[in-house]
């Protein structure tokens, strides 16, 4: 937080500020000091709110509609899309969003891993970001669940059986999950319930998620540790509020195509079958936001270690400031990390593409490889980069690439010093 | 500091923690037990059903606590088959005749042990099941041969009502 003291100026405000300061929090807000490099890859932070602004309510509207039962949830969703009032947009929306928010989480999560966003001292908004994204995965397949067609109940029976792989209490574990000895109607209106909670819990991790990023402020292209306020930053309201109203617009354009030209494109057309617990749809995929993991799964012959191996895919990311032991954030002045980033990139998006494709053959074997490499990546590149590669100069201010400064460091800080 | 010794005042505050502990259990428990099977699904734990018209080398599927069951009345073949292979070469190894107590009839439930999803009827390398979701093959005895499911499939409790009825549950 800023430290300097805010007064505001009419009686009332004073009056107001003294018992409640939500006027200095607002000015912190508005004065907030963020780096002046920033490039539009930063402005996820803003278009992932307003995905969960999005999804919340949407969501609220739809819950009028839906029936959480077995025996009518299926029609219920029918009733949104062909009877409520502009149902099909809301829900059109609120399916696509899924999607969209999953878009922009990948995007925020890929920068943060190119220009070290999670090194310290951030290593606390990173690992409440991974929370985040864990809790969006979980309000994301239960939400899928809901309209109980067939990828719904098949769905939900796979994953749930995920918990069956825990030694001696797996399945005591599947039963107290589901409230039966299948997926059922105690399963849909727990699922509802929770579908219905998570977003809430994110929102609240969301503001700690800000709160601990306003600490020691925003990283930047460069990567480097900046005085705030000074000449390499601006204030957030109005430099960096048009920067990300203008993303957004660009953001909405894709997410309206989605919603309005191929809203289905993104599901699965046997979601429009309802949920039969006697016939298992041939060919069940997750949605394409948890394809990688799902890659990971499969690749491992042994039903255990297959799921162990999916949640320490997930898991190792919030190890990841440990694991990455180069003292550099931003990948621009690593040159062979800059390299092994886009490696991952590709690796992750072959995962995607295999996890789609059936497990056999060809397709198998591209998984394993894959699977193999992305923890590699971790557990091996990362720790060994930070103490073999040769890393490029850092610039001494985000203000001196570009104006030019003195070879001589010690006069160059000393006259960025000046210029406070 | 002065050595420390146990005197009443940690004979209280252990005391309050105890209780206190067993007090935040006895509210807990009952928040998460109350997502266990409920009486009224329990209470649909057993299914009769009339296999009078199931000839040899067809199946039929109930359903049986929200789970598909199969009823396969199996062909003379399909039981030599199942009688047959030996034991070290099954990966959960069970004999046919522990798991079907009357050989030309198989029930059991129609559930992939892997993750769940209902196997195909007469699929896969073995004449059996097949899995569709990640590719488990199973035998006519419904014993995994090939693949990920880690078990054979599961055989419920049944028993012959009389000649035309199992009771299953």
């Amino acid at each position: 937080m800023s430290d300097h003291e805010y007064n505001p100026k009419s009686k009332f405000g004073k009056w107001f500020n003294d018992r409640l300061p939500l006027l200095t929090l607002a000015n912190h807000l508005t004065d907030y000091p963020t780096p002046k490099n920033l490039n539009y890859w930063w402005t996820f932070g803003g278009i992932l709110t307003f995905c969960l602004i999005t999804q919340i309510v949407t969501g609220l509207v739809l819950a009028m509609h839906y029936i959480a039962h077995a025996d009518m949830a299926f029609d219920s969703v029918e009733h949104i899309m062909r009877d409520v009032n502009y149902g099909w947009l809301i829900r059109y929306i609120h399916a696509n969003g899924a999607s969209m928010f999953f878009l922009a989480v990948y995007i925020h999560i890929f920068r943060s891993l190119f220009y070290g966003s999670y090194k310290a001292p951030r290593e606390i908004i990173w690992i409440i970001g991974i929370i985040i994204y864990l809790l969006m995965m979980a309000a994301a397949f239960m939400g899928y669940v809901l309209p109980w067609g067939q990828m719904s109940f098949w769905g939900a029976t796979v994953i749930t059986n995920l918990f069956s792989a825990i030694p001696l209490v797996g399945e005591g574990i599947v039963t107290w999950l589901w409230g039966g000895y299948s997926v059922d109607n105690p399963t849909l209106t727990r699922f509802f319930t929770l579908h219905y909670l998570i977003p809430f819990l994110i929102l609240g991790l969301v503001v700690l998620h800000i709160w601990a990023l306003h600490v020691p402020g925003n990283n930047n292209p460069v990567g480097i540790d900046i005085k705030k306020p000074s000449k390499d930053t601006v204030p957030f309201h109005p430099y960096i509020v048009i920067k990300d109203g203008f993303a957004l617009l660009m953001f909405m354009i894709v997410f309206a195509f989605f919603v309005f030209y191929t809203p289905n494109i993104l599901g699965h057309a046997d979601n429009y079958i309802e949920a039969d617990p006697l016939v298992t749809p041939a060919h069940i995929v997750p949605e394409w936001y948890l394809l990688p993991f799902y890659a990971i799964l499969r690749s491992v012959p042994d039903k255990l270690l297959g799921v162990i191996a999916m949640l320490s895919a997930i898991f190792i990311l919030a190890a990841l400031p440990w694991l990455d032991t180069s003292k550099i954030r931003s990948a621009v002045f690593r040159p062979l990390y800059r390299q092994f980033y886009w490696i991952l990139v590709a690796d992750v998006l072959i995962l995607g593409y295999v996890g789609a494709m059936p497990a056999e053959g060809l397709y198998l074997l591209i998984a394993r490889v894959a699977t193999a490499y992305y923890f590699l990546h971790f557990l091996v590149i990362l720790p060994v980069l930070g103490f073999k590669e040769k890393t490029l100069p850092l610039p001494i201010s985000i203000t001196e690439p570009v104006l030019g400064g003195s070879p001589n460091l010690a006069a160059a800080k000393n006259r960025e010093g000046l210029k406070e | 500091m002065a050595e420390k010794k146990t005197n009443r005042r940690d004979f209280l505050f252990t005391a309050t923690y105890a209780v206190g502990a067993v007090g935040a259990g006895a509210v807990v428990w009952p928040m998460i037990d109350q997502m266990n099977p409920d009486a009224s699904v329990k209470a649909l734990a057993s299914t009769e059903v009339d296999v009078s018209s199931v000839g040899p080398g067809k199946t039929i599927t109930v359903l049986w606590r929200g789970k598909p069951v199969f009823i396969r009345r199996r062909t003379d073949k399909e039981i030599e088959e199942a009688r047959s292979v030996k034991l070290e070469d099954l990966k959960h190894p069970e004999k046919d005749e522990d798991r079907a107590q009357n050989p030309e009839w198989l029930v059991m439930l129609g559930v992939c042990t892997h993750l769940g999803c209902v196997p195909l009827d007469q699929k896969g390398d073995y004449n059996g099941w097949f899995c569709p979701c990640h590719g488990s093959h199973y035998d006519t005895s419904g014993r995994i041969r090939k693949g990920p499911a880690p078990t054979n499939m599961e055989i419920p409790k049944y028993e012959f009502v009389n000649a035309n009825t199992i009771k299953i549950g």
